[in-house]
């Protein structure tokens, strides 16, 4: 593997990032505006010894993820916010099951059909479980064409680890947006020690079922408790990015593509003298709470930012509600904005331009 | 720090896109941080279409510019979009040959090239994009000339190897072009 940088989409690390991991299945519908990362993997996954699959349908695509994953195969989707409606049977049946997976919404604009462009609305969807029966997926937020990379890397991983599904939340500008990308081995490649439950083919061993239905009494109490024990020990792996927090009295809470927007906003302040600081959270299930709450202990004030009418808003109240409130600047989803626009709200929370 | 943003507009077809992930590329290649993003009209074919490359020492925040510092304007409907947004500090690459003089803002920096015809001349009409982002680099010095030739070898494809010697004499004209 190259230690060359090279100018690729989002979308296309994402899919270079499946192969360097070791995916062996991607199955997937296309939808704009994450379609090259099918278009890549169509080519790059067959020569790597992969299967490549279009899916009749994302309810097709989710279906096969489940099978592969329980054969203990590392196994990925993509789409958008849409397919992601219509996968969440399967992913609800994935978390109930225990069964690994990575599925990628570069998400857009809605509801419905919505638009294709730059939209943070499925937040909900992708923290709250999306589906019934309270089940939760890991949800990485990357802001960089790099972070799409490291972080789908890093997401196989995760799904083995906790034997769950994965989701990995960009969007059109993260998906679409060409950066400098070094491509490289996964760095810490964890060993997926699926040999003990996956069904491979029984031959002498005792049979094996991969099942989310618990009828016998108290056994449905059991497994969710299992679950949320789970998802308390997934907080082992929080990520967060802080930048100029320590002394700000305003500490800028934004993810994603609207999280690198912020930072230049952030910068901006900066220069014209405002200690502003920004808080980026990487992960958004589980979520930093915890980290959020320190600042909050510290007497800090806090402005949430996202491309929604206030989503993330709630886990940054939960988290801080002891000590303080949050703000909130919401952008509608369907437009750009740039760093000038998002420091007019900065500022004004500054007690305007010095 | 080193800092550019440019937004580059035309028609579909002018090679805009080409020419910001030319740019984007060499200032890859230079060691920089660089960020290209495309913004099609949704309408149609042979509509505008536009891109927003940021070149910079440091790590890139915002992708997206709505005041650039630059810009390179190729067809008319592109120049009364994006004059307006024109920093005050900023230099437009304007394209002469297919834009009336009077249709520019006088309190606007302007580098009025005919991109086009020099193009002509060339024996290469199709590379009025590469006279432009020429002129560009000149006006703005964003990265040297050299290494923006020096990435044609990784931006234009294998198909058109061949017209990149082509390539790069357009980028000197635009670059030498004393308006």
């Amino acid at each position: 593997m190259s230690d060359e940088r090279i100018l690729i989409k989002g979308n296309e690390a994402v899919a270079y990032a499946a192969v360097s991991a070791g995916c062996k299945c991607f199955f997937g519908y296309p939808i704009t505006p994450q379609n090259e990362i099918p278009e890549v993997l169509s080519k790059i996954l067959p020569e790597s010894g992969g299967e490549f699959v279009q899916a009749e349908s994302e309810v097709g695509s989710a279906n096969m993820l489940l099978g592969a994953g329980a054969c203990g195969v590392r196994a990925m989707t993509s789409t958008s916010g849409p397919g992601i409606d219509l996968m969440q049977e399967g992913i609800s049946y994935m978390i109930g099951s225990q069964i690994p997976a990575v599925i990628v919404n570069m998400s857009r604009g809605g509801p419905g059909l919505g638009s294709i462009d730059a939209s943070q609305a499925d937040y909900f969807q992708a923290t709250r479980g999306g589906s019934h029966g309270a089940g939760r997926t890991f949800v990485f937020a990357p802001s960089t064409c790099q972070e799409c990379y490291d972080m789908v890397q890093d997401a196989f991983d995760i799904a083995f680890k906790y034997r769950t599904p994965v989701l990995v939340l960009g969007d059109a500008i993260i998906g679409q947006l060409k950066e400098p990308v070094l491509r490289h081995a996964p760095r810490n490649k964890q060993d997926d020690k699926a040999e003990g439950w996956r069904v491979e083919g029984m031959g002498d061993r005792a049979p094996r079922l991969l099942k989310s239905v618990y009828l016998e009494d108290g056994a449905l109490a059991a497994r969710n408790e299992m679950l949320e024990a789970k998802y308390k020990a997934m907080r082992a792996d929080i990520r967060v990015e802080t930048i100029d927090t320590e002394d700000a009295d305003l500490v800028v809470v934004a993810f994603g593509s609207m999280g690198r927007i912020a930072r230049s906003a952030v910068q901006l302040a900066r220069e014209a003298g405002h200690k502003v600081g920004l808080f980026r959270p990487q992960t958004l299930f589980p979520f930093p709470s915890e980290q959020l709450e320190e600042l909050a202990k510290q007497g800090k004030r806090f402005l949430v930012i996202e491309q929604n009418a206030g989503q993330m808003l709630d886990d940054v109240r939960l988290a801080i509600r002891h000590y303080a409130d949050a703000d909130f600047f919401g952008v509608m989803p369907g437009i750009f904005v740039d760093a000038e626009e998002l420091l007019t709200p900065i500022l004004e929370r500054m007690g305007g331009a010095k | 720090m080193a800092y550019h943003n440019v937004i580059m507009a035309g028609f579909g077809g002018q090679g805009v896109m080409l020419i910001g992930n030319l740019l984007a590329q060499a200032g890859m290649e230079e060691g920089l941080n660089a960020t290209f993003i495309p913004v099609y009209g949704v309408e149609m074919r042979g509509g505008t279409a536009n891109c927003t490359v940021v070149v910079s020492s440091d790590p890139v925040g915002s992708p997206i510019i709505k005041r650039p510092l630059a810009t390179i304007i190729m067809n008319l409907p592109s120049l009364e979009k994006f004059q307006p947004r024109l920093h005050p500090d900023g230099v437009q690459i304007v394209n002469a040959s297919l834009i009336e003089k009077s249709n520019l803002d006088p309190a606007k920096k302007t580098v009025f090239i005919p991109a086009n015809d020099m193009a002509n001349e060339l024996g290469a009409p199709k590379l009025a994009n590469m006279v432009a982002l020429g002129a560009y680099i000149k006006a703005t010095g964003c990265l040297p000339i050299e290494a923006v030739e020096r990435a044609l070898n990784h931006t234009i494809s294998s198909h058109y190897a061949h017209l990149i010697p082509l390539n790069a004499k357009a980028l000197q004209a635009g670059y030498s072009f004393k308006g």
